[in-house]
């Protein structure tokens, strides 16, 4: 009945949707106040039975209900509770079911957080979130219903989750990439609803601001998260592979990225409304069009899902109807006058301009190689496929070209600034750069241009960002009180853009000083790479929950001393007879050494193994939690805060007289 | 009005990639479910299961049978299984696909759970099944005595499949009116 139970919350909470979808866009239009205030009940309402029919599946799932169509294909008997859990997600119909779970959530967290903001504008944006969540659940019932039974024949045991995906990484990574992805909508519901409302002021920028960061918080992490799976689960040692599916949520990011930035100068400066407003749409469109992308099938990528063209068809109207739908509203309304508020072109407003540029320069790089081949096979061109070499040509120049403006943002003002105020200002950090850029590559054995080039943009950012913080502290009365005085939102820019620079180095340390040996061992086998020994011990069998594996046990030493020991397996999962790599990993802040096997050689006993020497490459992935870390901070900024008292203090009158 | 137009653009660009993607839909091998729908069955000529010997499209054709697309390690085989025996014994042909999988396993399973197939395609690389269209296992294909695929059921043949889908027209190909 369980499953049964969930289909039917599943479709009260589609009836919710349609309902909030309509009613309160209708009383927005009317002036109907009456009609306005249904709007956050019926956004929690919404949630509520979706996160029950969710709460149903993973019953479902748990209890080994091998008569649900989606558990029997993903889920096994021997399978460890938790990853019978994130089993939940590990499929096409489930996952989306988490989506329209994390869509329902946020509509939810703005309908209880934003409740100080004017009913009109809260309606339209619930209304506009409802309007999506139609379509996602909708997609659901229709064509991916997740509560199929399998009756009669249902089988004695399930298909068991893909190897691949049995992973403690891959519990959380959908999850958290889909808070990113879904939690853009709120950016973009908000800018439909000022071109509804034909006014778009500063105010729309500020309300909108800290749930944009919040998501871009969440998909920075989904996306390392993804990369660090990767990274350790596949075995090849490789953290980004510019695959269909990856470049589908870097898309969004990198659009986020310009549109994080964007609704600053909006909010402080009043500037760029168009612009924003395209922005916003753009990143949420680039989500939709990810979904599109991995669910369709019309590109190949080792991640997509079991394809099927109804719900590629289904997703494609829908797309076409969100996004299509928003460009005309936008094209219709957008203020097309420039705005009368102006800038010179030494100041802020400028480098923010140049991070749009680069920014959307970028996004629009990686859609075209992502759709390249799609193209090309369109117009009847033949198969092409296109690799990391034309994203790293492309790429690689352009945050390189991005970081020299980073370095002066901080530090630059508002509206007018002089060159002259910056050369001395930056004089210092930028020579202090460029001796670390002669200096810091020869911490190694052999001197390379990229790394120089590197560690002298990295240093010039971090010293830009010291030189902005000395700045703002200095006038204080002493260290303490002046750190105290700085805004958490000055702080998040400080620490994302901290994080920055350390991704930069972590890639290129990590692509440049790469060690990388592939070879033969027996047990008794040793072999040095970059000064550590890996001494190949013994190989013996283990049996796991479900699954048996070799084990290679090696034991790593340095100078004599043992710095790490390894063990890397190879499983064959029972239920599905798939075998899979397990690499073992020695971490360390400055370098990783990795061990992974390869495929058994003779009958001796002799292995191909793989062995990696990886500088730094945890600090791509540090820099990135500081990114997100930085972003989240932003919303504990008074300003925020400020807007909700209101709410608290007399809470549904006081939103209708806004309106 | 030129600055207004100028606000088209992005939306003239998504419908140009929209318009992309809707072509990349029809692209796609397995975006045709059905592509094989009163179409001849492709041409193979791939092992018997067990054997060295090579079987031929030819050697399907001049009956109305059944192709079932199976393998040991799909579970709904295992769960369709028993009714495919019961149908065989009953004269209906079937032919079955074994479909990406090891030779040995499948020789076990037809020993063990009875072999309802009057000969078994090896299709270890999948070759014939991507000329289907193959989708998932299983998967059984109505062929007419001309070797034209007729009709194609996705997942388990069971007893509700059978009668209200499968043996219909079976019936109406073979020229049987009315059976069982």
């Amino acid at each position: 009945m369980i499953p049964e139970f969930g289909h039917f919350a599943l479709i009260i909470g589609f009836s919710l949707a349609i309902i909030l979808a309509v009613v309160p866009a209708w009383g927005a239009w009317r002036r109907n106040s009456r009609a306005m205030a249904l709007a956050p009940g019926l956004a929690i309402g919404t949630m509520v039975f979706v996160a029950i029919s969710f709460a149903c599946l993973c019953i479902a799932f748990l209890q080994d209900d091998f008569s649900v169509k989606v558990v029997a294909a993903n889920s096994n008997s021997l399978l460890p509770p938790i990853y019978k859990f994130s089993a939940v997600w590990g499929n096409h119909e489930g996952s989306l079911l988490l989506w329209a779970l994390i869509l329902s959530l946020w509509t939810a967290a703005v309908a209880v957080f934003s409740a100080q903001l004017p009913l009109l504008v809260l309606s339209r944006v619930l209304s506009v979130m409802g309007a999506i969540g139609v379509g996602f659940l909708s997609f659901l019932l229709l064509t991916s219903n997740p509560f199929a039974r399998l009756l009669p024949g249902t089988p004695a045991d399930g298909n068991d989750l893909n190897p691949l995906l049995q992973d403690p990484g891959l519990i959380i990574h959908p999850p958290l990439l889909y808070m990113g992805y879904v939690g853009f909508s709120v950016a973009f519901a908000f800018a439909i609803a000022a071109l509804l409302g034909g006014r778009l002021d500063a105010s729309w920028a500020r309300w909108s601001r800290p749930w944009t960061n919040v998501a871009w918080a969440f998909l920075t992490l989904g996306i390392m998260l993804g990369s660090w799976w990767a990274y350790y689960e596949l075995g090849w040692g490789g953290w980004w592979f510019w695959d269909p599916v990856e470049n589908a949520s870097f898309m969004p990011w990198l659009a986020g990225t310009a549109l994080i930035h964007s609704l600053a100068a909006t909010e402080k400066r009043g500037l760029f409304k168009s612009w924003t407003v395209l922005l916003a749409i753009f990143a949420f469109s680039l989500s939709l069009l990810g979904t599109f992308l991995v669910r369709s099938g019309v590109l190949t990528s080792v991640h997509a899902f079991a394809t099927d063209p109804a719900r590629g068809l289904f997703i494609l109207i829908f797309l076409a109807l969100v996004v299509g739908g928003s460009l005309t509203l936008y094209a219709l309304r957008a203020p097309s006058v420039t705005s009368r508020v102006s800038f010179e072109w030494i100041s802020r407003e400028s480098l923010i301009l140049c991070n749009n540029v680069i920014f959307l320069v970028a996004t629009i790089t990686v859609l075209f190689g992502t759709l390249f081949p799609l193209i090309m096979d369109a117009l009847g061109g033949g198969k092409y496929s296109v690799g990391p070499p034309y994203f790293n040509a492309v790429f690689v120049p352009l945050m390189a070209l991005l970081v020299p403006f980073m370095g002066i943002g901080p530090v630059a003002r508002w509206k007018k600034d002089s060159v002259r105020r910056w050369q001395s200002e930056l004089a210092v950090p930028a020579i202090v750069a460029v001796l670390c850029g002669f200096t810091l590559p020869l911490l190694n054995a052999d001197y390379n241009l990229w790394v120089a080039l590197a560690s002298a943009l990295s240093a010039w950012l971090l010293l830009g960002l010291l030189r902005d913080l000395w700045y703002r502290v200095k006038s204080a009365s002493s260290l303490a009180t002046g750190l105290r005085r700085i805004t958490p939102s000055y702080w998040g820019m400080f620490v994302a853009h901290l994080g920055f620079a350390a991704c930069v180095i972590g890639v290129v340390a990590t692509s440049q000083y790469n060690i990388e040996h592939d070879l033969k061992m027996s047990p008794g086998d040793s072999e040095v790479l970059a000064g550590y020994e890996f001494r190949f011990l013994e190989l013996v069998p283990v049996r796991g929950p479900n699954f048996v594996a070799d084990e290679a046990r090696f034991e790593v030493s340095r100078n004599g001393e043992i710095v790490a020991r390894l063990a890397p397996q190879k499983r064959r999962y029972l239920a599905s007879g798939q075998v899979m790599t397990e690499a073992a990993i020695g971490a360390g802040l400055f370098r990783d050494l990795y061990v992974a096997m390869g495929e058994p050689i003779g009958s001796e006993g002799a292995w191909a193994i793989r062995l990696h020497y990886k500088p730094m490459v945890r600090w791509m992935w540090l820099g990135a939690i500081l990114m997100a870390v930085g972003a989240f901070t932003t919303v504990l900024d008074k300003r925020y805060r400020r807007l909700r008292k209101p709410a608290v203090a007399g809470a549904a009158g006081e939103a209708l007289h806004g309106a | 009005m030129a600055p207004r137009l100028k606000l088209f653009l992005p939306l003239i660009l998504f419908v140009a990639m929209a318009a992309f993607l809707f072509r990349g839909l029809s692209l796609d091998p397995q975006a045709l479910p059905s592509a094989l729908i009163d179409r001849p069955l492709p041409e193979f000529s791939l092992p018997v299961l067990g054997q060295e010997q090579l079987i031929q499209r030819s050697d399907l054709v001049g009956e109305v049978a059944l192709l079932n697309v199976w393998a040991t390690w799909c579970v709904s085989c295992r769960v369709e299984h028993p009714y495919l025996v019961q149908i065989a014994g009953d004269g209906v042909p079937i032919y079955g696909l074994n479909y990406k999988d090891d030779d040995a396993a499948a020789a076990r399973w037809l020993a063990q759970l009875g072999d309802p197939y009057r000969a078994n395609i090896a299709d270890r690389e999948g070759s014939l099944g991507l000329d289907l269209g193959v989708y998932g296992a299983p998967e059984t294909y109505l062929l007419d005595a001309a070797g034209v695929v007729r009709y194609r059921h996705v997942g388990v043949v069971d007893e509700r499949v059978w009668q209200t889908i499968l043996q219909p027209l079976y019936l109406e190909l073979t020229g049987k009116s009315s059976g069982g």
